[in-house]
């Protein structure tokens, strides 16, 4: 820091401003470092020229893992059933979600207290006890533990966060311009359609990243509910043991991309919505 | 823009359909197991074209009543008709009427064409007309130019002049504006009271106007309906309403109104109160009102109408004696509060053309006096 500038050429309080935003920047990388660091060393081991079992000594840099990322076939099913779980869980989550979050911000009925609280629940409950009792709750049914139970109790956990984020939306909404839209003729599902939908839009989406993500990387409650199923952080989990392939690194950074283009196109679209 | 006659109506013929019909409308809600009742027994006539004003207090029913007409609530006794034809049941989206919502409610993701356009997509519209039709309503509201703007990249007034657009547009067979200008400062206020007034103008279509700004409905209303608890206390012109409010309250709520009673002393064409010595007032008694001697009875006489001097007034002018108890001077005019010898607190306007100084001090013993005719008797039971 320049303690002595000229007096010319900055103002007196000058100085000390700068070195209050270059202290905030410092802050900033530290911050962006520590967070970006795994991601990176993750990225950077599936480019790993490894021979072994293990995947933890660079060994000189290769696309060798690219090329053959879908060699190991239970890997590859693994992912696929990750994603069709999670892109299934959030679209029944966000349909569902969404109108618990319209009634609950928009209507006052009876039992609208006790879902509100339910709904709490839902999102504080530690994931190893429902993880627990979704499993027993199976057995005492007798359903037989596989894709499909993961997938109901993925869309019984994510469902809360949608709920929640949308009826955030509504609360902040003027309930006339709805009355309003009714007013220059739209019934219904035109009402619905054209005003409430885009206008809760940006909750919507959010509730709905926030599933998506929820799902992709669960293990907890997957492990619990998955009987002979396999979804990818299971198939990570197990092959722990034995080595965890470079090929699970290039999966992982494959999907962060996605998710990276995704939060930019959602953040792109909410800064021009707010405009 | 069809030019219609602008020719404001006066009265609501009797005989001519009425855009807006109220007959004996009620709506009471229920809110904690208790019936609220917000209008009891509400009958209105509102003509084609009139700009026609509900004015009243906080809570008085103005927003309850305007909400039955646009089809938002359905009256719990009585009927609407809207020329003619009887509405009540049918929901908003099936009348031929609109509304501009206090908070405007603006779409907030649609562009400023977008909203205007709203209504004419849903009726189905082609796209030459809607275009020509918003442009032209744009013009109207004088927002040419900003079709491509959002409602929150626009000013207070601005979004106003759209919500009126939006409205408008339509070719409505009445506009209801539920305090339109609540929102704006009394500048801008005062602004868009021309403003809408010449709209009103150009575009003729039937105008229900709620307010609790009694300056606000005196200035712009072919008609008023002072409301107040959910009943309408008095339906007239503007002109009516102030210079002859029919009950206490309506002569408390228009403007400064002064209050003074006394027994009945002399019965005829005009009824004589009996007052302090040499003290006269008289009030006419109208539209074949009659009172007995010894009654006790109230008028009204506006502030502007008296006048105060030290000396006895002229034969044939109420007149009555006071003690000043406050000079206020205002530029333009100076106010006078007086309490007569009956103990009744007067105000006086009087405008500062002729007289430098003030007439009278506080302190000073004054004669107020003002032509029968300015005295208006309100109803006893009123
Ligand atoms: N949905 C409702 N449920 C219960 N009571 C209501 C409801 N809407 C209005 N009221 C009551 O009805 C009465 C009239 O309300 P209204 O909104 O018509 O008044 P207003 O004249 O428009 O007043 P303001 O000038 O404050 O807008 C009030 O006492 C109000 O509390
Ligand atoms: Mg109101």
């Amino acid at each position: 820091m320049t303690t002595l500038t000229k007096p010319e050429t900055a103002a007196p309080r000058a100085p000390k401003r700068r070195r209050r935003i270059s202290g905030l920047r410092l802050y900033t990388l530290v911050l962006i470092g520590w967070l970006i660091l795994p991601i990176a060393i993750m990225i950077l081991f599936g480019f790993n020229d490894t021979h072994g079992k293990q995947n933890f000594r660079w060994e000189g840099f290769t696309l060798r893992w690219y090329v053959h990322l879908f060699d190991k076939s239970d890997l590859t099913t693994a992912v696929v059933n990750s994603l069709t779980i999670a892109l299934l869980s959030t679209l029944i989550t966000t349909v569902l979600g969404t109108f618990a979050g319209l009634a609950l911000g928009r209507y006052r009925f009876r039992g609208r207290g006790a879902t509100n609280i339910v709904l709490f629940m839902a999102i504080s409950c530690p994931e190893i006890v429902m993880g627990a009792s979704l499993l027993s709750m199976f057995v005492t049914f007798n359903l037989p533990r596989g894709y499909l139970t993961i997938l109901v109790a993925h869309v019984m956990f994510s469902i809360a966060f949608v709920a929640v984020t949308v009826r955030a939306r509504v609360v902040g909404l003027d309930p006339s311009i709805e009355e309003a839209a009714q007013d220059l003729g739209a019934g219904p599902w035109a009402r619905f359609r054209l005003v409430t939908l885009p206008t809760i839009m940006p909750g919507v989406v959010s509730g709905a990243l926030l599933a998506f993500v929820l799902s992709i990387d669960d293990f907890v409650i997957s492990n619990f509910t998955s009987g002979a199923t396999v979804t990818f952080p299971l198939w990570i989990y197990g092959s722990t043991r034995t080595g965890t392939p470079p090929q699970v690194n290039v999966m992982g950074t494959l999907i962060f991309a996605v998710g990276v283009v995704i939060a930019i196109i959602s953040a792109r679209r909410n800064a021009r919505a707010v405009r | 823009m069809t030019e219609t006659q602008s020719a404001p109506v006066r009265e609501a013929p009797e005989r001519a359909v009425a855009a807006i019909e109220l007959s004996g409308v009620e709506k009471s809600y229920v809110s904690h197991g208790e019936t609220v009742a917000a209008v009891r027994g509400v009958d209105l006539r509102i003509a084609e074209g009139e700009f026609f004003s509900l004015l009243g207090p906080s809570g008085c029913g103005k927003t309850t009543t305007m909400r039955m007409i646009a089809g938002f609530e359905d009256p719990t006794a009585g009927a609407v008709y809207l020329h003619g034809s009887d509405v009540t049941g049918v929901p908003a989206n099936k009348r031929d009427v609109n509304m501009v919502f206090q908070s405007y409610a603006l779409f907030p993701h649609m562009n400023v064409f977008e909203n205007v356009a709203f209504g004419l997509r849903r009726k189905g519209v082609p796209k030459d007309e809607i275009r020509s039709r918003v442009g032209a309503m744009l013009g109207v509201v004088d927002l040419a130019g900003r079709e491509k703007r959002r409602p929150a990249e626009l000013s207070g007034g601005q979004q106003q002049r759209v919500a009126l657009a939006r409205a408008l547009v339509n070719r409505p067979r009445a506009l209801l504006l539920d305090e339109p200008l609540g929102a704006l400062d009394l500048k801008l206020r005062q602004l868009m009271q021309v403003e809408l007034k010449r709209i009103q103008r150009e575009v003729g279509i039937t105008f229900v106007y709620v307010t609790h700004d009694q300056s606000e409905a005196l200035t712009m209303s072919d008609r008023i309906a002072v409301m107040n608890d959910g009943v309408i206390e008095q339906l007239g012109t503007p002109r009516e309403i102030y210079e002859r409010p029919a009950t206490r309250f309506v002569a408390g709520f228009i403007g400064t109104s002064n209050l003074l009673g006394g027994e009945v002393a002399g019965a005829g064409e005009r009824a004589v109160l009996a007052g302090g010595p040499d003290e006269r007032i008289e009030v006419p008694l109208r539209d074949g009102a009659a009172v007995a001697v010894g009654e006790r009875l109230e008028l009204t006489v506006r502030p502007e109408k008296i006048g105060i001097g030290l000396d006895r007034p002229d034969e044939g002018l109420c007149r009555v004696r006071g003690t000043v108890t406050e000079v206020v001077y205002l530029g333009t005019s100076t106010n006078y509060n007086v309490t007569t010898a009956a103990g009744a607190d007067v105000v006086v306007f009087l405008q500062n053309a002729t007289s430098a100084d003030d007439i009278a001090v506080r302190g000073d013993d004054v004669w107020l006096s003002w032509d029968p005719r300015h005295s208006y008797a309100i109803h006893p039971d009123a």
